[in-house]
């Protein structure tokens, strides 16, 4: 049990009074960055790290994580409060947060929120403490195929539950796809579909498009249906918590499902994004209550909450043993490491044991102190529902255009993030789902990268996909979530027939 | 409208004031600068423009903060661009890679190193050619041997970006070795290095700073640096060898030389003034122990050249690389 000694000493140094004021002081940065749509914990980190060079270390990476904790509390408000989601891996909350802020829930949804991403948060941590060195052997079998398996699980498993029919959300996705593939080609080097403009670099920042059909495309939809702003009949007052809490521990089974699939999504490292989407794909399936999923369900905050912390959280585990980043902000949190002069990888536990055991007693009181704070303030953000529409509607306005432009520093991208709030409002009203459209865009390049990685390696073989038990066991598992309605029917014909 | 008069004429005797205790240069910021990067979060460009401008804070080196932006559009075009269209703007200056060669001769757009003022070059980044510690290769001639004896295609080099420095290197070593390897472009070095741990690639060119860390874990074996001597650094890495015991390529019959450059440029039309008090803040930051300290780790080449002699290092690299690339197919057609 060494390691629950080294955890004791971490302890002791997280405790110290400065390193407490520096988790305070991190986790409201980090909140404040999270809301905030388009700054993301990546650039807020990224900001930020110059100022951590003159504290020792171990309170530096302290506070930046508690950046990286705020950031993930964070971007659950916006997505609950406006449809906006501060970040990434929030877009999957906001598919039944939203609906219960409009049904004067919002109090509930955001409990619910922050108390799962605590309890995902908790589970990648004590997975850290106790079982480290062996998850990070596991993350070093996954090259491109199994990869890839993994983003085509994540797509099996959002796809084809969706009531919209077929042909509408297969054509959503296509346009997902083909945003997606603009810009610069990692294989090949080459320029795509820029048409010469050079705005186009970048290809169609995912963020940008977030922000656009979302928040921009909820904003004229809400205009034209009056400018009433549902939902401003919540409950303010701490009750709902407890209450919230009191309906929690009955979801057990979907909580702890979103662990498990978090912290694998986090280790592998394919993010915190996509484990949320698979995450509530898998809940939406299994779920007794799945029928409600997109109509204000709390379950459906649940999943995808808890998946993202857990996958945020252990993102963190790659790069500190294998020097591998798990997410954009991870990145940005090694290079602050370098930048210190710790180097991350397989040394980094044994030579460091003050940083790394400091940095992962950080990671339960940063989270601890984390949900403590956003939970004083739930009556708070719930009673910005209040504010009459006419004048948060331009507030949120100017709040996607400044998101939208710091992503790159753009104003390039301000209009584009218009542009696809018409395209939004459009979107919505031919009842065409956005969430495929989305999943597309986040993952479409990095599946593209990993499947021709993969057959570069393979010399143009498919058979790579199948090549060992891990990738065809994930492959399979995709195969089956994609075709499960049609084996499920086809299994009670069978069984009416036997009968 | 009085006290604005006074306030102008304050204003400008405070500037005199300024501009008479900073004799010593003769131009000074007088807004933020932004340090470009063109290239993703987390590289090795971003962790060198973050260190200096860490160093910068830490003492107080300029009157004016240093923001860091990262551009990486289109292989670093992006960034690139953006000094190239903002000419006479001293404010703005970048940190190059090879990308300054690269990206505009692979994917044509409209842009050279000559649209740029030259400050420094900082430091050179080395490569390194590294094997799973697993392999039976101990030294190059067991890797080229068994590079030939495979079917061509069949051996995996794993590198960053695509028709990039890593790239350029691995069609060298298939030149000098007389075979074909499957190039496999990733994302980060970082990546790299751990899909070379996890045996998914069969070797790889990383800087050594990307890799130092599973040298120093036991899982990476580097064969040979891609410099004319040896790395300067002695102090022990791991079982008693430093980055000093790699030996030259070129020693070890593998003909191919190939440093990056980590320089610095500044907006088009920029005045001698400006580029000297750049050149001044980076010769100060250059004498911090952080500095050095970053160096070391990453066992950088700490060559600092500064105007002509930059100039013309920076015209022979930018035709090598013309002439490399197109001997790999590598131009963007039309060019």
């Amino acid at each position: 049990m060494e390691e629950i000694a080294n955890l004791f000493q971490g302890f002791s140094v997280a405790l110290q009074p400065f390193n407490i004021m520096v988790m305070f002081v991190g986790i409201m940065l980090g909140v404040i960055i999270g809301v905030l749509p388009g700054l993301g914990g990546a650039n807020g980190v990224a900001i930020l790290l110059p100022l951590t060079f003159s504290m020792p270390p171990t309170s530096a990476i302290i506070m930046l994580s508690c950046i990286y904790w705020g950031a993930l509390f964070g971007g659950a408000i916006t997505s609950i409060l406006f449809n906006i989601p501060g970040e990434p891996w929030s877009v999957a909350t906001t598919f039944d947060g939203y609906p219960m802020a409009q049904q004067g829930k919002a109090g509930e949804a955001l409990a619910a929120a922050f108390t799962s991403s605590f309890v995902g948060a908790l589970f990648a941590v004590i997975m850290i403490t106790l079982v480290a060195p062996l998850v990070a052997s596991f993350a070093l079998q996954f090259g491109p195929a199994e990869k890839f398996a993994v983003y085509f699980l994540a797509f099996c498993s959002f796809v084809g539950l969706s009531k919209e029919p077929p042909f509408k959300t297969i054509a959503a996705m296509m346009i997902g796809f083909a945003l997606a593939a603009v810009g610069l080609d990692s294989i090949t080097g080459q320029l795509r579909l820029t048409f010469g403009f050079t705005e186009l670099l970048n290809g169609f920042d995912f963020l940008i498009a977030v922000i656009g059909l979302f928040g921009i495309g909820e904003i004229l939809l809400t205009m034209e249906e009056g400018l009433s702003f549902r939902g401003g009949n919540a409950k303010i007052n701490l009750r709902v918590v407890l209450q919230t809490w009191k309906r929690l521990p009955g979801y057990w089974v979907t909580s702890l499902r979103s662990c498990i699939i978090g912290c694998w999504m986090g280790i592998t490292p394919a993010g915190a994004t996509p484990a949320s989407f698979m995450s509530y794909g898998i809940a939406k399936r299994v779920s007794k209550n799945g029928n409600n999923f997109g109509k204000g369900e709390i379950e459906g905050v649940i999943a995808p909450e808890t998946a993202a912390h857990a996958a945020g959280t252990a993102a963190l585990l790659p790069m500190l043993s294998l020097g591998v980043p798990g997410s954009p902000t991870a990145a940005v949190l090694l290079g602050g490491l370098l930048i210190w002069g710790l180097q991350p990888g397989p040394m980094l536990f044994t030579e460091q044991k003050e940083f790394v055991w400091g940095l992962i007693a950080s990671m339960y009181l940063g989270n601890l102190v984390g949900l403590l704070v956003v939970l004083t303030c739930v009556p708070i953000f719930a009673a910005i529902l209040r504010v009459p529409f006419s004048i948060i509607a331009p507030l949120i306005l100017v709040l996607c255009a400044i998101g939208a432009y710091s992503v790159h520093s753009s104003t390039f991208d301000v209009m584009l993030m218009l542009v696809f709030g018409v395209v939004g409002y459009l979107l919505k009203k031919c009842n065409y789902p956005l969430a495929p459209l989305v999943l597309a865009i986040v993952l479409g390049d990095k599946a593209e990268e990993a499947f021709r990685q993969s057959l570069l390696g393979s010399q143009g073989s498919l058979g790579v996909f199948f090549s060992n038990t891990l990738v065809s066991t994930i492959m399979i598992l995709g195969l089956i979530a994609l075709f499960w309605s049609a084996i499920q029917k086809g299994y009670t014909r069978l069984r009416t027939a036997a009968a | 409208m009085r006290r604005s008069v006074l306030c102008v004429g304050l204003t400008a005797i405070a500037a005199l004031c300024a501009s008479g205790i900073a004799a010593s240069a003769a131009w000074e910021p007088v807004r933020p600068v932004e340090f470009i990067v063109p290239a993703g979060t987390g590289g090795g460009a971003d962790q060198m423009a973050r260190t200096i401008q860490g160093i910068v804070t830490k003492h107080n080196l300029m009157k004016q903060p240093m923001v860091v932006i990262n551009k990486s559009g289109g292989a670093g075009g992006e960034g690139f661009l953006d000094l190239k269209t903002s000419p006479g703007n001293p404010h703005k200056i970048i940190i190059t890679l090879s990308n300054l060669f690269t990206t505009p001769l692979a994917t044509g757009i409209p842009f050279s190193w000559k649209d740029l003022t030259p400050v420094a070059m900082l430091a050179l980044d080395e490569f390194v050619l590294w094997v799973n510690a697993e392999k039976p290769y101990n030294n190059v001639k067991d890797y080229v041997d068994a590079v030939k004896k495979a079917p061509a295609g069949s051996i995996k080099m794993g590198g960053t970006g695509s028709k990039q420095e890593d790239q350029i290197i691995t069609v060298a070593i298939e030149k000098a070795v007389g075979t074909k390897f499957t190039y496999i472009p990733y994302k980060g070095g970082g990546e790299v290095a751990v899909q070379l741990v996890g045996n998914h690639i069969d070797s790889s060119v990383n800087n050594p700073i990307e890799a130092v860390a599973q040298w120093r874990g036991g899982k990476l074996r580097p064969l040979c640096v891609f410099d004319s001597k040896p790395m300067a650094y002695d102090e022990q890495v791991v079982n008693g060898k430093g980055w000093k015991d790699i030996p030259t390529c070129k020693s070890q019959g593998l003909d191919m030389e190939y440093l990056m450059l980590r320089g610095v440029f500044m907006s088009p039309k920029a005045t001698k003034d400006q580029v000297e008090y750049y050149i001044d803040l980076f010769k100060k930051v250059r004498a911090t122990p952080e500095w050095q300290d970053f160096m070391k780790s990453g066992a950088f080449n700490t060559t600092f050249l500064t105007g002509d002699d930059y100039a013309k290092w920076v015209e022979v690299e930018q035709k090598r690389h013309e002439v490399l690339m197109k001997e790999a197919g590598f131009l963007a057609t039309g060019n």
